[in-house]
């Protein structure tokens, strides 16, 4: 017969809090056991290992006796944050916590195999805990590797297209690769802040080694050379092939406001023309310097 | 608080803190008039670095202080727009194309100087 | 012996934060965006994302000093299936426009509600929309998404 299920009945946390906590060596011993033989964290040492392992347990049982959900999860996150560089995955994290859930709960039937309403009012107490601290370790773990992941990725994203200090005053932007608008955002981004930091005046965006651009991204370059001029700075645009160049007038993007220059070298050239020109005219201040 | 404006040789240099408020435009605007007839200032640079919103009033009131002050023979630079600002205006839609536009108070000066130089020129032709 | 799980703990999907500023004056107008920035700062927005935020809010908050004198901004934190961003609801209970369509057309660049203000705010935001009663008020909410890539 069954005893009557009571969810929430916790009256039995703290006998069973200190039954684990007396037990702590034992199991954290049996537990580690079980870890090295379903060859999980085979990414770290036996010591880490250990180490882990005891502030982990620690961790465990303190929750299931406070209930506290804010600390596992900062203590969640801090562990994540850990273990994620050290190559440890997913279905790790989840495959330890669930053992440790089962080490516990071993422990328990043990202890009150004779009595078997109380082994149900203690498991009643023990089982909604655990499946939290499950879930909430989880889902932190997860959480933390989506946002590496999409920190590792805006990197790429801005190694893939370096802003380049050419001269002083001038940066050249070569741009390689198919261009979506979020590329393209994160390119307006990283070169007005390029221009800010190398006081540039003339840029030069080379997008020789781009296949195609449509509408969207063509407007977006539009707008990369306006924001350039509020910020001081000529832009040149060099490499529009003649295929770009009658997709953009047919499409009806506004091409007067770039400046157009057949190749990157060609750029560089007139753009350090127009600043030889500006130092030229500082150093002599005679009209004959005028071309 | 009205805008501070610095004389800085022939130049005045008047630095944009926070928002303005319609009345607070307006009062720039005439002191700076003023200055330019006592200082028979050429030129002037607004300096708007602290500003971390430009929208479509505040893009209104410089264009209308620079047109002002241009009548009154001194020609304006705006300097210090943000990255992410200058980015926001493109994106809105305010251009700027008729305001001259430097990346700071040294840049500001340089282009100045080149304003004035060339314009000397010109008017001795 | 069977075990359920109860369910994901209440933080998982925390409750969205909410500010109401009420304007009515120029420096309601930058109370208004700064509290849009700071918001858009602690859901993880970039700075570029925020100050599109910001200059989007500036627009209606002026908008309504201008046109109609007083109203309401409504600022909240909001989630979708994981995606963060900030939703912002301006209200008024000025005399309303007639036609919203015209209203958020480019090139409008007269003067009165019709100016350049709505069709770029539109534009700095992912999410759009304005309704509007002649005699009643106009109400206009958008929205702006956290994009990837951000820790």
């Amino acid at each position: 017969m069954q005893a009557p299920r009571t969810e929430g009945d916790d009256s039995c946390l703290p006998e069973l809090v200190s039954h684990l906590r007396d037990n702590r060596t034992g199991l954290r011993e049996e537990w580690a056991q079980r870890i090295t033989d379903a060859h999980l964290l085979s990414a770290m040492s036996e010591e880490e290992i250990f180490s882990e392992v005891t502030s982990v347990f620690d961790k465990y049982v303190d929750t299931l006796e406070t209930g506290s959900v804010e600390s596992l999860q900062e203590y969640a996150e801090d562990l994540s944050e850990r273990i994620i560089p050290r190559g440890v995955e997913t279905h790790e994290v989840l495959g330890i916590v669930l053992l440790l859930r089962d080490v516990l709960a071993r422990s328990l039937f043990q202890k009150y195999q004779e009595d078997f309403e109380l082994l149900n009012r203690v498991l009643d107490a023990y089982e909604p805990a655990a499946n939290r601290i499950a879930v909430i370790v989880g889902v932190s773990f997860v959480q933390e590797r989506e946002r590496v992941i999409g920190q590792q990725q805006a990197t790429i994203r801005e190694l893939s297209t370096p802003v380049l200090q050419v001269r002083e005053r001038l940066l050249a932007l070569p741009i390689i690769g198919e261009l979506d608008s979020q590329r393209a955002a994160q390119l307006t981004d990283q070169l007005l802040n390029a221009v800010r930091s190398n006081r540039a005046r003339v840029v030069v965006i080379d997008i020789t080694g781009v296949p195609s651009i449509d509408k969207n991204v063509a407007n977006h370059l539009v707008q990369t050379v306006r924001a350039c001029r509020l910020m001081g700075a000529a832009v040149l645009v060099t490499g529009l092939s003649s295929d770009i160049a009658r997709t953009l007038v047919t499409l009806g993007v506004d091409l007067s406001m770039m400046d157009t220059v057949g190749d990157l070298q060609g750029g560089i050239e007139e753009a350090e023309h127009l600043l030889g020109y500006e130092v030229r005219k500082a150093q002599a201040a005679s009209p004959e310097d005028k071309r | 608080m009205p805008v501070p404006i610095l004389k800085q040789g022939h130049y005045l240099v008047a630095s944009i803190q926070d928002a303005l408020s319609d009345g607070e435009v307006l009062e720039l605007q005439e002191n700076l008039l003023k200055q330019i007839g006592d200082f028979r200032a050429r030129g002037i640079i607004v300096d708007v670095t602290a500003m971390d919103v430009i929208d479509s009033f505040a893009s209104r009131s410089l264009r209308t202080v620079a047109l002002t002050t241009r009548l009154r023979g001194a020609e304006m630079v705006i300097v210090g727009i943000q990255p992410d600002v200058a980015s926001a205006m493109v994106q809105f839609g305010l251009l700027m194309d008729d305001i001259n536009t430097a990346l700071n108070l040294e840049e500001g000066l340089e282009f100045l100087d080149r304003w004035t130089a060339e314009r000397a020129d010109a008017d001795g032709g | 012996m069977s075990f359920w799980i109860v369910g994901p703990p209440k933080e998982q999907t925390p409750m969205g934060d909410e500010v109401l500023v009420a304007i009515s004056s120029d420096m309601d107008v930058v109370r208004a965006r700064q509290t849009g920035r700071s918001m858009a700062t602690q859901v993880g927005l970039s700075r570029s994302e925020a100050t599109l935020l910001a200059t989007a809010i500036s627009e209606v908050a002026r908008n309504i000093v201008e046109y109609v004198g007083e109203g309401q901004i409504l600022l909240c934190t909001v989630n979708l299936n994981g995606m963060e961003g900030i939703k912002v609801v301006a209200t008024d209970s000025g005399p309303g426009i007639e036609n919203v369509a015209t209203a958020l057309q480019d090139g409008e660049s007269s003067g009165g509600r019709l100016g350049l203000g709505l069709p770029g705010a539109r534009r700095l935001m992912d999410e759009f929309h304005m309704v509007s009663k002649v005699g009643e008020g106009t109400t206009v909410t958008m929205t702006k998404w956290k994009g990837p890539g951000r820790g």
